[in-house]
């Protein structure tokens, strides 16, 4: 039975993965660049739900709805003041400049709310659900994350395939010149995604830190780096992908805490990003990219 | 002069970045003589050098191979501990300071290349934007994992453990040597700001002398056009490798220096985790991507600067991302490179040279047009 538990429980941890997952791929993808301060978006909207919550005392809901305006505003600031004057610069020069905005973000945050971690209470007000005669328990926000992660994610694949913006956004990861050509609007769909991304980053940050309630200005980096794994797990720039790589580090990090050692537990992820770059660098759905000379 | 004008480039340059180097030590070693130099400049001296090497093997991955390393304070970190380690290990056994701590360097540098090899052969024949983040990750692992390390040595040999002292089961008269959180104490301290400024002065050599020959020029031939690179017969990822685990050595070799100036070895965030690594990168930005003499100068400014602008502490961490985020735009946006076009430096200081005298000459003779 605990292992049933447990495997729910990276399941759930999982969805969460695969949500900022989801906001790397589509940025690399589309902007061909690696955006590190996506973790700490999600430490962002952590902190904006925080104060929502115990300063006003108002319902989470509005914290949660507060969190995703106010990081889908960050996300397109970012992108307008920092990687749009870089769009065409060595790639080099982009991904120093995510750093210098991801360490920003961090040490604004920390000089806001200094360096002592604040204890999140969670947003998710469900009882737990006892199952099998009280053998299996699963958290009220096991509960909530699972599904609400299928509904985004299919609603996501929806809007990407059926919708016009949604065709733009792949028409300009495929390739940028010619979707210039056909009249596509290349810095309005890239700053889409980046409001996309970051949406769903304060979603993921939400449901996160409702399982895992300590909160400082470092916690959105290490989410942000597992995402990141379960991103090149999946397959760089395949959203499918991301799903899938989310879930199954998600898995394994749960199920190698459990059975082999917490402690290095975050070696293991480590251990399986190498192992992925060895033997399919392309992940599981990731297109095997021709280069034009 | 007419003997230095004649020997190529690279060479006079070698020898005016020596000379000025020894000149700073002698100036150096005269204030401390006659007493002038305070305590916390005497404490900076070494410090100085690390953080100079730390610099300039950064930017032999950043600027000369065009990757982004994120955990050079990773590399730094197990040349700290095997240095150390070897130092407490053999402080009986070998009376010999210099013997003992040659061999610590030399340990430190190969230990922490092995684990930039073991990096690179995974990640540097790949395409894309992994090296900063493996790195990144294993940074951070390296520093947990020392963190939960027990090593101990009696008449037996070594004994590892991953969970505390006690499981090492040490023989009657062993010692536990690596401890965990509380890392290694009581290493001999042996660097000296001779010594610091030598091992300076051999990485600085080792990395120009590096750029400077056919190698250099293959690794930079890659950075700027991979193509073009491997269709005259490059070897990428050899000479990608052999960038990088040069750089990681040189961190060791930091490292080592490091762990034998402190009396107490520990891996905190604050000495080998991100923040550190993102201090490198800073020298490496501020000095100037690809300039090496500038990585040093960035690296004294920057150790300086914070020691006499203390009211500034807080705000150190929070200039450093934005010195990242301007100087990339400022070096790289299409309008700014025009910009700067426009207003070359020459140019500005030409002009107002020539304001002045326009001015002085205008008060003389009327209208000077």
């Amino acid at each position: 039975m605990s292992f049933i538990s447990y495997l729910i429980k990276g399941i759930s941890l999982g969805s969460v993965y695969s949500m900022i997952a989801l906001g790397y791929t589509m940025v690399y993808g589309i902007a061909k660049m690696l955006n590190f301060a996506h973790g700490d978006v999600i430490m962002v909207g952590g902190y904006i739900i925080f104060i929502v919550m115990s300063v006003s005392g108002l319902n989470p809901i509005v914290g949660v709805l507060l969190a995703i305006i106010l990081c889908t505003l960050l996300g397109i600031t970012i992108e307008r003041v920092a990687y749009k004057p870089l769009r065409k610069a060595s790639s080099l020069a982009v991904l120093i400049t995510a750093i210098g905005v991801s360490y920003l973000l961090q040490n604004v945050a920390l000089l806001i709310f200094g360096a002592d971690t604040k204890s999140f209470s969670s947003v998710i007000k469900l009882p737990a659900l006892k199952l099998a005669g009280g053998a299996l328990t699963i958290s009220g926000e096991t509960l909530v994350t699972i599904p609400l992660c299928l509904i985004i994610m299919v609603a996501l694949n929806i809007f990407i395939k059926k919708t016009k913006t949604g065709r733009s956004m792949i028409a300009v990861s495929e390739d940028k010149d010619a979707s210039v050509l056909m009249g596509i609007n290349v810095n309005k769909t890239i700053a889409i995604t980046f409001a996309i991304g970051s949406a769903l980053a304060a979603v993921a940050s939400a449901l996160l830190f409702s399982s895992y309630p300590s909160l400082s200005s470092t916690s959105g980096a290490m989410p942000g780096i597992k995402a990141f794994v379960a991103a090149v797990f999946g397959g760089i720039g395949s959203i499918p992908g991301a799903m899938i790589g989310g879930i199954l580090l998600g898995v394994i990090q749960i199920l190698s805490s459990a059975y082999i050692s917490s402690q290095l537990s975050d070696a293991i992820v480590f251990f399986i990003l190498i192992l992925v770059l060895l033997v399919k660098p392309t992940g599981i759905l990731g297109k095997v990219m021709h280069e034009k000379v | 002069m007419t003997r230095l004008k004649a020997l190529n480039k690279s060479t006079r340059n070698n020898i005016i970045v020596l000379g000025i180097i020894l000149v700073i030590y002698v100036i150096c070693r005269i204030l401390m003589a006659a007493g002038a130099m305070s305590n916390l400049m005497q404490g900076l001296l070494v410090p100085l050098c690390y953080y100079s090497i730390l610099a300039i093997s950064l930017n032999l991955t950043v600027g000369i191979l065009g990757e982004l390393s994120l955990g050079h304070a990773g590399f730094m970190c197990i040349g700290a501990f095997m240095g150390a380690f070897f130092t407490k290990c053999t402080e009986n056994s070998i009376s010999n300071v210099f013997i003992r701590y040659g061999i610590a360097m030399l340990l430190g540098a190969v230990c922490a290349a092995l684990f930039g090899g073991l990096i690179g052969v995974v990640v540097l024949r790949l395409r894309g934007d992994y090296l900063a983040i493996v790195t990144l990750a294993f940074g951070e692992i390296v520093k947990n994992i020392i963190n939960a390390l027990y090593v101990g040595i009696d008449n037996k040999g070594l004994h590892i453990s991953l969970q505390d002292a006690a499981a090492l089961k040490l023989a009657e008269g062993g010692e536990v040597i690596v401890n965990g959180a509380k890392g290694i104490t009581g290493t001999s301290r042996d660097t000296t700001f001779t010594v610091a400024i030598l091992m300076l002065i051999l990485v600085y050599f080792i990395i120009v002398n590096l750029i400077n020959s056919r190698s250099g020029r293959a690794i930079m031939a890659i950075r700027d056009n991979r193509i073009a690179a491997e269709s005259v017969g490059i070897d990428i990822t050899r000479f990608k490798l052999l960038a990088f685990t040069i750089s990681a050595a040189m961190a060791g070799i930091a490292g080592v220096l490091y762990s034998h100036n402190i009396s107490s070895l520990v891996a905190t965030p604050k000495n080998f985790g991100y923040n550190m690594s993102i201090m490198i990168l800073v020298f490496v930005v501020l000095g100037g991507v690809g300039n090496i003499r500038g990585s040093i100068v960035a690296a004294v400014i920057l150790t300086l600067l914070p020691e006499y602008l203390r009211f500034l502490a807080d705000y150190r961490m929070l200039i450093y991302a934005v010195v990242l985020i301007v100087m990339m735009i400022f070096n790289w946006n299409p309008a700014c490179i025009a910009w700067r076009k426009n207003h070359p430096i020459k140019g500005v200081l030409q002009s107002v040279i020539k304001k002045k005298e326009g001015s002085a000459s205008g008060k003389e003779g009327g209208k000077a047009s």
